[in-house]
C-alpha cells in the first residue's frame, strides 16, 4: 500500500497553484490529504501530479462575514479542528460546529480541511450535507478567474463535484443562523468515528423544515419537510428517498434509520430554536 | 527471605522497551538503505485458470532486482515448487490440500500469491507488480458453506464434494438416548467468519551469508523453530545452517502460528539467490485477503433431556468452511467437536464433522480456535432447554455441571492432540454461583422491571466454556547463570505481548533466588534453544513455565551442590537469597551466584579478575579432573515439560446489554468474567489477556465479520469496514473474579489463559440480546451470529411478522 | 526515468534531519526508514489504526496520511521523543507501565502520543474524556481497559 510516483509541486502563491494545475490535466490538489493519501496508497487513485498547497498564505482563515449575506466563510486550509474550536463558527452557525463533531477522529480533523471534505463530494460525508442544506457556497479559482458555485450546483454524483479539473476551492461560504431558526445533527453509526449508516442535518426557521441526509444516497440530499405532522416526518422523508443498501446496513434498515433519526433531530432542531 | 513473585502483579519489564519505542518488531530489523523489498502479485479472482503471466515489463522498471512465478521455484530446489506442507496430517483427512509457494496454473482464492518481485524499495516493487499482465481463464468460485456442500461447483477438481474431511467420534448411542429422552429439540445454528487482525501483520527478513554458508530469518510468527525446519527442508539446506529469530510480534492471536507462509520461504530463496538482505513487509489490505481468517460454521444440533433440563443426549452434526487450502489441518473442527461439551456431562453425545473447501481465505487458528463455534453450540442449546422447561437458565446449566468430586473427568473423546479429552480440575458450580453474584443474576428481574419503566429493554446472558490448555508435546528451557551474577533464561516458543519476559523471570528469580532484575528472558530464537514448539493453545505459561521452573531446578541444584563444597557447608544448610548464597542462621557465611559460575568453569586462562580466580591453579581439587566425570564445566540448567495431555481450564461470562427499540442498535452495560487458570503467576497479565479476548468477542459477535461477495470478493478488506472494536464499543469496565483449582499436571499448578476471554462471546450476545428482546417478541430466537443492527432489525420484522401472524 | 527527487528538512524531537527523497514517501516510512525511527509503527496505511499517530507541530497526526515532503519545516515528535530528559519514562510511559495499558507493544507508540498531545489540551480529563481521547486508535491487545486507567494515572501524575 504505496503510492506510485507523482509530480510534486508546492506553489508559494494560488496564481501559481492554478498555472500548475492547468499545467497537468491529470492533477490533484493536495490539502489535508486524509482522503486523498488512503486513495493514493490503495492506488485507487494516480494522480499525475499533486498540487500541494499548504504552503499557500492566506488560505487558512475563518472569518465572518456581515452584510447582504451574512455567515462564515472558512478557508481552504482551515483545519477541521480550527473551524470545530472557533468560538465565531459556533455563534454564527452552530450547525457547522455540531457536524464536525461527528468528523472522523479527532486526529484526522487535525489535519483534514472542511474545504477538502467538501470537495471530495462523498455522500457519507458530513460537510457536504450541512453545505448543501445551508445553501451554502464554494469559491473557486481557475485559469478563468474565481467563481462561486452555489451548494445545490456542487454535487453531481457519487465522489463527484462540478469543480472544474483546474479549479481550486479557496474557500467555503456557511450562510448563518438566522434569529429564531433552529438546527441540529445526528449520526447513527456502527463505530463511534465511522462513517454514518445513516446522519441528518435538519434546520427549522418559522414553518419552514429541512432535513440533509449522508449516506442514504449517492450524493447529499436535502429533503422539504415543512407542514408535515411530527408523527409523518419519517414517511414524509422516505418518500422523497431511495436509501442505499451495502454490508452495513440493508436498504430496509435504513429506511428504519431515516424514519428514528428524522423524528429526532426535527425535535432537536426545534428544541434548539 | 524474598517474597515470592510467582502470583504478584509484577510491572512488565518489556514495557521499558516497548514505551520508548525501542521494540524490535520484524520490519524494524534490517532498515539499511541497502535491503531489498519485496512486493506480491496476488489473484484478483476467487478461482480461475492461469494462462499466461507476462512479466516482461516488470524488469524495465528501474530498482527491480527480480521477479519469480511458480516456473522459477523449481531453480531453488525441486521441493521449492512442491505444494506447502500439510502441518497437521490426520487419519481422517483424506483429501488435504495446500497452495504452492506461487500459484501453479490455478488460483483459488483473491489474495493467492502469484509472483513475487525483489526491488529497492517496497514504493517501486508495487509499481512492478502492478505491470505483471497474467490472462485467466475464469471458473466459477464456491463461496460458503451452503455451496460448498452442494458442489456443484469443485474448488479442486480431485477433491469429490468439496470434502476434505469426515469425522465422527461418539460415546454412548445418543441419537437412541435422545429417542427415549422426555423431551427433544433441534437447533440450526451459523456463526460467520472473522479473523486474527494483530496490529502488525506478518513479516520476514532474510539474510544469507555466503562465507558462512548459513542463513539468518527474521520472521513474525508464534513458531520459530517451525518456520526453521520449513526453511531447511525446502531450501535444501541442513538445519545447522538456518537461524530463525523471532523478534518482537505486534500480535499473533493464532494468524502466525501457521507456516511456512508463502513469503517465509520466498524471502530466503530471494536472498540467497540475490546474495542480499531482503523484506517483506506484509500490508493490512494483503493481510485481510492471504493471511488466516477462522470461524465460520453451520451447526445442526439435536438434543434429548428430562424435566430438569438434564441431558440425555446431544446430537451434532456440522460444516467447517475451511477456505481454499487446509495446512493446519482438522485441528479447530477437532476442538469444536470436542471442547463443544463445555462444563457439562452429555451421558451420551455423538459428533459428526465435514470440513469444506471454498474459494476465500485459509481458516486456521484464531484465539478460540474452534471453542468459541462450539461453546455457541452447546450455550445456544442450553438457552433452549431453559426456554422450552421455562427453567431458569443458570439452573439448567448447573443440573448438567460435572461436580467438583468427578475429577479427573474422562469425556470418553479424543482431543486435538491426540490424547483423552479428560478434565484435570475444576470447580463449576462454585464458580457459577461466583458469575451469578458478579453480573447480579438474581436482582436482574427487578432491574429489567425498572428498565421497562422507563421504556428500554435490557437482557442478561450466560455462558460457560471449559478449554483445553497447554498442549504438548513439550517445551524447553535454558537457564545460564553468568559469572557477573545475570541470569539468562531461553525458552523456544514466541512472544506476541504476553509478558513472557516477566512471568518467565518471576518464576526463575522464586525458584533460583536471584534477584528479578537479574533475570533476562529470550523467546523465539533457535540460536538459543532449537527444540520448541510455539506458542498457541494457551500453552506458554503451562509449557514453557513449567520447562523454566524445572531448568532453574537444575541450575539451582548444581548452585547448591558447589557453593556446599566452596563454603565446606551441608547443601541442606543452604539458602540463595538475592543472588547471594549463603549458610542458614550464619549469614556471613555466602559466595554470590556470580562467584559460583566462576567456580563452576575451571579455566586454563585468564582475562580478567573474575576469571583469574576460575583457572585451574586457583579451584578444585588437584587429587581430581578438573570437571568430574558426570558433571560439564559452566553454571546452566536445562530441562524440558512434556506432560501426559492438556490442563483443562474454565470460565463463565455475563452480559447485560440493552437494545434500542427503534434503532436496533445493541449496547452494553455490564460484562462480568469468573475465570479459572489455576494457580495465577501474574494476575496483571492475566486480566489484561482477558480483557483482550473480551473485546475480541465483542469485535466477533457484535461488529466483525468477512463480507464476501458471490464471486469471491472480500468487500470489507480494509479497517473502515472491517469494524474491529475502539474504545467507543467494548465495555466500560469489565469485572473479573478468578477462582484458583490448581492443575494436577505440572509443577506450578497453572493453567492456559490466553484464549479464554473470547470464548464464550457468540454465546453470551446471542442470549442476552434475545433476553432482551423477548420483552417484545416472547418467541424472539437468534440462531445465527455475529448480529448487527441491520440483522437485529431484520430478525424483529420477520420473527414479529410470524408472532403476530 | 528516475524518480524526482525532493529536499526536505525534518525537526524531530529536536533534531534536524535533511532527506531526499521522492515526493511519495509517506511520512511514517521517512521517519522509520530514513531516520531509522522505527518507534513509529504502521498497522494499516490508510489512516484507521492511529499506529503511526506523531505529533506535528504539537498535534497529533496520522504519519501514514502525510507525505515527508509536506511534513517541511515542521516539528515532529515521535514515541522516542517523549521520555523525559534524563531518559526516565515521561509520565504517559510511565502511566501505561504501571497500569498494564499495553501488551504486544505495536499500537502503543500511537496511544503514547495522541494522549500526550490531549492531556496538554485537557490535563484533567473526566472518565468519559479519558475515553474519548483514545477513540481513535485501535488496539487488538488489551480491550482498552487499561489505557484508559493509563490515561487518568498520566493525568495524575501530570504531564
Amino acid at each position: 500500500m504505496k503510492p506510485a510516483p507523482f509530480v510534486y509541486r508546492r506553489p508559494g502563491s494560488l496564481a501559481e497553484a492554478v498555472a500548475a494545475l492547468a499545467g497537468e490535466p491529470n492533477a490533484k490538489v493536495l490539502a489535508g490529504g486524509q482522503s486523498l493519501v488512503p486513495l493514493l496508497s490503495m492506488r485507487l487513485a494516480a494522480p499525475a501530479m499533486l498540487v500541494d498547497i499548504n504552503a499557500i498564505p492566506g488560505l487558512d482563515t475563518i472569518t465572518v462575514e456581515d452584510g447582504g449575506a451574512s455567515g462564515v466563510r472558512v478557508g481552504a486550509l482551515a483545519r477541521h479542528a480550527a473551524v470545530l474550536a472557533s468560538d465565531d463558527v459556533r455563534r454564527v452557525q452552530p450547525l457547522v460546529t455540531q457536524a464536525l463533531a461527528h468528523v472522523a477522529h479527532a486526529t484526522i480533523r487535525n489535519r483534514g480541511t472542511t474545504v477538502g471534505s467538501l470537495v471530495h463530494a462523498d455522500a457519507a460525508a458530513e460537510m457536504p450535507v450541512v453545505l448543501t442544506l445551508l445553501g451554502g457556497s464554494l469559491e473557486v479559482e481557475g485559469p478563468a478567474g474565481r467563481r462561486t458555485i452555489p451548494a445545490s450546483e456542487l454535487y453531481l454524483g457519487p465522489l463527484e463535484s462540478s469543480l472544474a479539473p483546474d479549479e481550486i476551492a479557496v474557500s467555503a461560504f456557511f450562510p448563518g443562523l438566522a434569529t429564531g431558526a433552529g438546527v441540529a445533527f445526528q449520526e447513527i453509526a456502527r463505530r463511534h468515528g465511522d462513517y454514518a449508516l445513516v446522519g441528518a442535518a435538519a434546520l427549522v426557521e418559522g414553518e419552514s423544515v429541512k432535513v440533509g441526509y449522508l449516506s442514504v444516497s449517492d450524493v447529499p440530499t436535502v429533503v422539504d419537510l415543512s407542514g408535515v405532522d411530527d408523527a409523518d416526518l419519517g414517511e414524509a422523508a422516505l418518500a422523497q428517498l431511495e436509501p442505499m443498501d451495502d454490508i452495513h446496513a440493508t436498504a430496509a434498515y435504513r429506511a428504519q434509520l431515516v424514519r428514528v433519526i428524522t423524528t429526532r433531530v426535527v425535535r432537536s432542531a426545534r428544541e434548539g430554536m | 527471605m524474598t517474597t515470592k513473585l510467582m502470583g504478584q502483579a509484577v510491572q512488565r519489564v518489556e514495557d521499558q522497551r516497548f514505551l520508548r519505542g525501542l521494540g524490535r518488531y520484524v520490519d524494524d530489523v534490517a532498515v539499511e538503505q541497502d535491503v531489498l523489498h519485496a512486493a506480491v502479485l496476488r489473484s484478483p479472482h476467487a478461482h480461475a485458470r492461469i494462462l499466461d503471466i507476462d512479466v516482461s515489463e516488470v524488469l524495465d522498471v528501474e530498482g527491480v532486482h527480480a521477479v519469480y512465478t511458480y516456473d522459477d521455484l523449481a531453480s531453488c530446489t525441486p521441493q521449492m515448487a512442491e505444494p506447502l506442507p500439510l502441518l497437521i496430517p490426520h487419519p481422517s483427512l483424506t483429501h488435504g490440500r495446500t497452495q504452492h509457494a506461487l500459484a501453479k496454473d490455478e488460483v483459488n482464492y483473491v489474495g493467492e500469491a502469484i509472483a513475487f518481485v525483489v526491488a529497492d524499495d517496497r514504493y517501486v516493487a508495487e509499481d512492478a507488480v502492478g505491470r505483471i499482465r497474467v490472462d485467466y481463464e475464469l471458473l466459477p468460485p464456491v463461496v460458503g458453506v451452503e455451496a460448498a456442500r452442494a458442489a456443484a461447483v469443485l474448488v479442486h477438481d480431485d477433491v469429490p464434494g468439496n470434502v476434505a474431511a469426515r469425522m465422527e467420534q461418539s460415546v454412548g448411542d445418543a441419537p437412541a438416548a435422545i429417542a427415549a429422552a422426555p423431551h427433544r429439540l433441534a437447533l440450526d445454528l451459523t456463526v460467520e467468519r472473522s479473523a486474527c487482525m494483530p496490529m502488525e501483520g506478518r513479516g520476514t527478513v532474510a539474510r544469507w551469508d555466503p562465507d558462512l554458508n548459513r542463513l539468518q530469518v527474521w520472521t513474525s510468527t508464534q513458531s520459530s523453530t517451525g518456520v526453521r525446519a520449513a526453511v531447511a527442508v525446502k531450501m535444501g539446506l541442513d538445519l545447522g545452517q538456518v537461524d530463525v529469530i523471532t523478534p518482537d510480534v505486534g500480535g499473533g492471536f493464532g494468524v502466525k502460528i501457521n507456516h511456512p507462509w508463502p513469503e517465509e520461504l520466498l524471502v530466503p530463496m530471494a536472498a540467497r539467490a540475490l546474495g542480499r538482505t531482503v523484506k517483506f513487509t506484509e500490508d493490512r489490505r494483503e493481510h485481510f485477503i492471504s493471511s488466516a481468517h477462522e470461524r465460520g460454521q453451520v451447526q445442526h444440533i439435536e438434543v434429548g433431556f428430562d424435566d430438569d433440563g438434564r441431558l440425555h443426549g446431544l446430537d451434532v452434526e456440522f460444516w467447517h468452511d475451511h477456505g481454499a487450502f487446509i495446512p493446519y489441518g482438522l485441528i479447530v473442527p477437532i476442538i469444536t467437536s470436542t471442547q463443544l461439551l463445555g462444563p457439562y456431562k452429555p451421558q451420551s453425545y455423538r459428533v459428526r464433522f465435514e470440513s469444506l473447501y471454498t474459494n476465500t481465505v485459509m481458516v486456521t487458528p484464531y484465539r478460540g480456535a474452534g471453542r468459541p463455534q462450539g461453546c455457541y453450540a452447546m450455550e445456544r442449546t442450553m438457552d433452549a432447554i431453559a426456554d422450552y422447561l421455562g427453567k431458569d437458565r443458570a439452573e439448567v446449566r448447573a443440573v448438567n455441571f460435572i461436580q467438583p468430586d468427578e475429577f479427573p473427568f474422562d469425556q470418553g473423546l479424543v482431543f486435538q492432540d491426540g490424547r483423552e479429552l479428560e478434565y484435570d480440575s475444576g470447580d463449576y458450580p462454585a464458580m457459577l454461583e461466583k458469575t451469578k453474584a458478579l453480573v447480579g443474576w438474581d436482582e436482574f428481574p427487578a432491574f429489567r422491571a425498572e428498565m421497562a419503566a422507563e421504556g428500554r429493554q435490557v437482557g442478561i446472558g450466560l455462558a460457560c466454556y471449559v478449554e483445553g490448555t497447554g498442549v504438548g508435546p513439550y517445551e524447553g528451557a535454558h537457564v545460564h547463570i553468568e559469572t557477573n551474577g545475570k541470569v539468562k533464561v531461553a525458552t523456544g516458543l514466541t512472544t506476541q505481548g504476553q509478558g513472557h519476559a516477566t512471568v518467565f523471570a518471576q518464576l526463575v528469580a522464586d525458584e533460583l533466588g536471584c534477584s528479578f532484575e537479574d533475570v533476562e528472558v529470550v523467546t523465539g530464537d533457535t540460536r538459543r534453544m532449537p527444540y520448541a514448539v510455539g506458542t498457541f493453545a494457551s500453552r506458554a505459561a503451562v509449557m514453557s513455565g513449567s520447562a523454566i521452573h524445572l531448568a532453574a531446578k537444575r541450575a539451582k541444584e548444581k548452585v547448591l551442590r558447589i557453593a556446599a563444597e566452596a563454603l565446606e557447608a551441608d547443601e541442606k544448610d543452604l539458602q540463595i537469597v538475592d543472588g547471594v548464597v549463603s549458610v542458614k542462621g550464619s549469614p556471613g557465611t555466602s559466595i554470590d551466584l556470580g562467584t559460583v559460575s566462576v567456580l563452576s568453569n575451571p579455566l586454563r586462562y585468564a582475562f580478567d579478575e573474575k576469571s583469574k580466580a576460575a583457572t585451574q591453579f586457583s579451584i578444585g581439587d588437584p587429587g581430581k579432573p578438573p570437571v568430574a566425570e558426570d558433571d560439564e564445566p559452566g553454571l546452566e540448567g536445562k530441562d524440558f515439560y512434556s506432560p501426559e495431555r492438556a490442563t483443562f481450564a474454565s470460565g463463565m461470562h455475563a452480559v447485560i446489554v440493552e437494545t434500542d427499540p427503534e434503532t436496533a442498535e445493541i449496547t452494553i452495560l455490564k460484562y462480568a468474567v469468573v475465570h479459572d487458570c489455576g494457580h495465577l503467576i501474574n494476575p496483571m497479565i492475566v486480566e489484561g489477556q482477558i480483557h483482550g479476548g473480551v473485546a475480541q468477542g465483542v469485535g466477533g459477535a457484535l461488529y466483525e465479520r468477512m463480507a464476501y461477495d458471490e464471486s469471491g470478493q472480500l468487500l470489507n478488506a480494509s479497517f473502515m469496514d472491517f469494524l474491529m472494536p475502539y474504545v467507543t464499543e467494548v465495555p466500560d469496565g469489565i469485572d473479573i473474579d478468578h477462582l484458583e483449582t490448581p492443575s494436577p499436571l505440572n509443577p506450578l499448578g497453572i493453567k492456559g489463559a490466553g484464549e479464554a476471554g473470547v470464548i464464550p462471546s457468540a454465546a453470551v450476545f446471542a442470549a442476552a440480546v434475545e433476553d432482551a428482546e423477548r420483552g417484545r417478541l416472547p418467541d424472539f430466537t437468534i440462531r445465527a451470529m455475529p448480529i448487527s443492527p441491520s440483522e437485529l432489525f431484520h430478525l424483529r420484522e420477520s420473527q414479529g411478522q410470524e408472532q403476530t401472524s | 526515468m528516475s524518480e524526482e527527487l525532493h529536499d526536505v528538512r525534518l525537526m524531530v524531537n529536536g533534531a534536524t534531519h535533511e532527506l531526499r527523497v521522492p515526493a511519495r514517501r509517506l511520512l511514517s516510512d521517512a521517519l522509520r526508514h530514513d531516520l531509522r525511527l522505527t518507534g513509529t509503527h504502521v498497522g494499516c496505511e490508510h489512516g484507521v489504526c492511529g499506529a503511526c499517530t506523531v505529533l506535528v507541530d504539537g498535534a497529533p497526526m496520522r504519519s501514514c496520511l502525510m507525505f515527508a515532503v509536506s511534513a517541511e519545516g515542521a516539528e515532529v515528535t515521535t514515541v522516542e521523543g517523549l521520555a523525559n530528559p534524563d531518559g526516565s519514562l515521561g509520565p504517559v510511559q510511565q502511566a501505561f507501565a504501571e497500569c498494564h495499558g499495553l501488551q504486544c507493544g505495536f499500537c502503543t507508540p500511537g496511544f503514547l502520543t495522541t494522549i500526550t498531545a490531549g492531556l496538554r489540551e485537557n490535563p484533567t480529563p473526566t472518565h468519559e474524556e479519558a475515553r474519548e481521547m483514545v477513540a481513535g486508535n485501535l488496539c487488538r491487545c488489551t480491550g482498552y481497559q487499561n489505557i484508559v486507567k493509563a490515561v487518568e494515572r498520566a493525568a495524575e501524575l501530570g504531564s
